[in-house]
């Protein structure tokens, strides 16, 4: 297993637990939130036809995803990737739900 | 995270490589096999011969149909590709899901005549175990091979930040030095088909993106019907009008097909409502026709024969994806660039492998007590004897079984499938309770044996034995033994290789008590 020396101090078995479920589920379901938003998104907004912009997103999110999941497990601390995960997520997910379902003004 | 970017990366290669590798080897092993996939259903009916004539066998099969499934509900015709000889026509009666569509399928040879031929999912099955596995639900396959290319996706990104010195490392082969070797032989099978890889487990996903990334549809359609009509040109199924019609000469809408492809072949014929005024006759081209396999179809009127709006002329996007499922699936690819896939796809098998022994050759050195190791490393270790000696073991069987079983059999095709898996499974039998290090070899053995078997079994029950082969110029039989007594050679290689490592270990470890 590996040992975290980063810190000097080193942490109990719990903790290093706790660090590396979170840094999964941050990577596994995180991740796959952050690729189905940018596959939503630009289908959405892309400035070209429509199906084609559906298949861009789906062309995308594999890179997406993979991204996440490598920051989730190579970041020094699991809280900033959680942090800008959560920041690039949900004013996304607010602005695809107001753009589907907001009704347009 | 764990001391360092590199060290995290170096974790993250090995777990990510370790949770589903076992099932990356089956996706690698059979989706390597699946580039010769009609080659193999061609060993696999030797009852079919002579030439390749797409528009007599199109013409025969739709005069079979016409003459014995007058009421059927739709008729299909899959035409041969430009490795393939047999041409399979198939029709649906009223009420009759597509999953019973082996009810009512023929095989019909080059000049246009049914054959009596075994029954066998040939290469197909092989194909489809890389994406669907096999005995659960497609769907299920289907996500967890999905999970396994994810992991294999960050495994490889993971991997080339791991190897600081990976150019200097590619060139660095020790023989003979334990874990030093298995990780040079890791290294060597993953950086020398690298781009490979990279670009097989992307497109890999890219080939089933609409089930794992749907949601591009629901954001810019309001019904998925609408996407997939203007992505694929889907049109709606005619109507019947209740009238009876009459089918315009078939061959003429092939040929017609090929002048507005510019060349390129037709693959697949569907006729819905036949025998109705309304029907028509949607042309599919061949897969194989261009390096995009998103195939274009065509729609004739069928009682005329007149055809009806071309399809939509694709996006770049759409064409894009098209191209990357071209790359991934390979059918493009003449002879020379096929077997260079074959041998990438083994190069990707053997890093699999390869990764997989490196886990356990890495922490024996850790172990308390190398006698006893924990669970967990017990399970890894019989694991990997299991499937690395297993599956191949279970393909020779697959092969042996379609020579063996009786011609008219009783559901001979899900037979042949068991007989796959049942190889397997007493290989992974002997995996698990003999010691580990004759495990190894006896496995090695047995499944050289297996594939040593194939060709001996080909001569003795069918005509077309390997020197028959050699003789009439019979590539692709002759090719297919050969193959099999090379693959015989690989695994006994193995088998010698594991049977002499032992005394190494030994003596290095003598030579680290001394020290």
């Amino acid at each position: 297993m590996p040992r975290s020396t980063a810190t000097g101090a080193s942490p109990t078995r719990l903790a290093h637990a706790l660090d590396v479920a979170s840094r999964v589920v941050l990577a596994a379901a995180g991740g796959y939130v952050a690729a189905a938003l940018t596959t939503a998104g630009l289908a959405r907004w892309l400035p070209i036809a429509r199906a084609d912009a559906v298949i861009t997103g789906m062309l995308s999110s594999f890179a997406v995803y993979a991204l996440v999941a490598i920051f989730a497990f190579g970041a020094t601390r699991a809280t900033r990737v959680w942090f800008w995960t959560t920041a690039y997520c949900v004013p996304m997910g607010l602005a695809l739900y107001l753009s589907m379902h907001g009704g347009a003004p | 995270m764990m001391g360092g970017w590199r060290k995290s990366m170096g974790w993250l290669h090995t777990w990510v490589g370790l949770l589903l590798g076992w099932i990356l080897f089956l996706v690698f092993a059979t989706g390597t096999a699946a580039y010769f996939q009609d080659e193999i259903t061609r060993w696999m009916q030797p009852e079919i011969h002579g030439p390749r004539d797409s528009i007599a066998s199109a013409e025969g099969a739709l005069a079979y149909m016409q003459q014995h499934a007058q009421g059927a509900e739709q008729w299909s015709i899959q035409l041969p590709t430009h490795r393939s000889v047999a041409t399979m026509g198939y029709w649906k009666e009223k009420g009759e899901t597509f999953l019973q569509w082996r009810d009512h399928a023929f095989m019909v040879d080059g000049r246009g005549h049914k054959v009596a031929v075994r029954e066998t999912t040939g290469g197909w099955l092989l194909y489809r175990l890389h994406f669907d596995l096999h005995y659960v639900p497609v769907l299920w396959g289907r996500w967890i091979v999905g999970l396994a290319a994810m992991f294999m996706l960050v495994a490889i990104v993971s991997g080339v930040i791991t190897h600081k010195k990976i150019f200097t490392d590619f060139f660095t082969l020790r023989f003979g030095k334990g874990q030093r070797s298995w990780l040079d032989g890791h290294n060597l099978s993953a950086v020398f088909a690298l781009p490979f890889h990279f670009m097989i487990t992307y497109t890999g996903l890219v080939t089933l993106a609409s089930q794992y990334m749907p949601w591009g549809i629901p954001a810019a359609y309001d019904k998925p019907a609408e996407y997939y009509r203007d992505a694929v040109g889907v049109e709606p199924p005619p109507t019947r009008s209740g009238t009876p019609g009459t089918i315009a000469p078939l061959g003429d809408m092939l040929r017609k097909a090929r002048e507005a492809w510019h060349g390129a072949e037709p693959g697949f014929v569907f006729i819905p409502i036949p025998g109705d005024a309304n029907a028509v006759v949607k042309i599919t081209r061949g897969t194989g026709e261009d390096m995009g396999t998103r195939g274009e179809t065509l729609t004739f009127d069928a009682a005329t024969g007149v055809m009806r709006t071309p399809p939509p002329v694709r996006g770049n996007a759409a064409q894009t994806e098209s191209v990357m499922v071209g790359l991934h699936a390979g059918r493009f690819a003449p002879p020379l660039l096929r077997w260079l896939y074959f041998l990438c796809g083994l190069a990707g098998t053997a890093m699999v492998a390869t990764g997989l022994v490196l886990w356990t050759s890495k922490r024996r050195q850790q172990l308390p007590d190398p006698e006893h190791p924990y669970f967990g490393f017990r399970l890894v270790e019989r694991l990997n004897i299991a499937t690395i000696a297993g599956l191949p073991f279970g393909i020779a069987c697959y092969f042996l079984a379609n020579r063996l079983l009786p011609f008219a059999m009783d559901q001979r095709p899900a037979w042949e499938a068991n007989s796959l898996f049942i190889g397997w499974g007493v290989l992974a039998l002997v995996a698990c309770v003999r010691p580990v290090k004759r495990a190894w070899v006896e496995t090695f053995a047995v499944a050289a044996a297996g594939f040593l078997a194939v060709p001996v079994v080909n001569l003795v029950t069918t005509h077309r034995g390997l020197f028959a082969s050699l003789a009439t110029g019979d590539l692709v039989f002759a090719s297919f033994d050969l193959t099999m007594i090379g693959c015989a050679l690989l695994l006994g290689f193995c088998a010698w290789k594991v049977h002499h490592r032992k005394e190494g270990v030994r003596m290095r470890r003598k030579k680290v008590a001394l020290a």
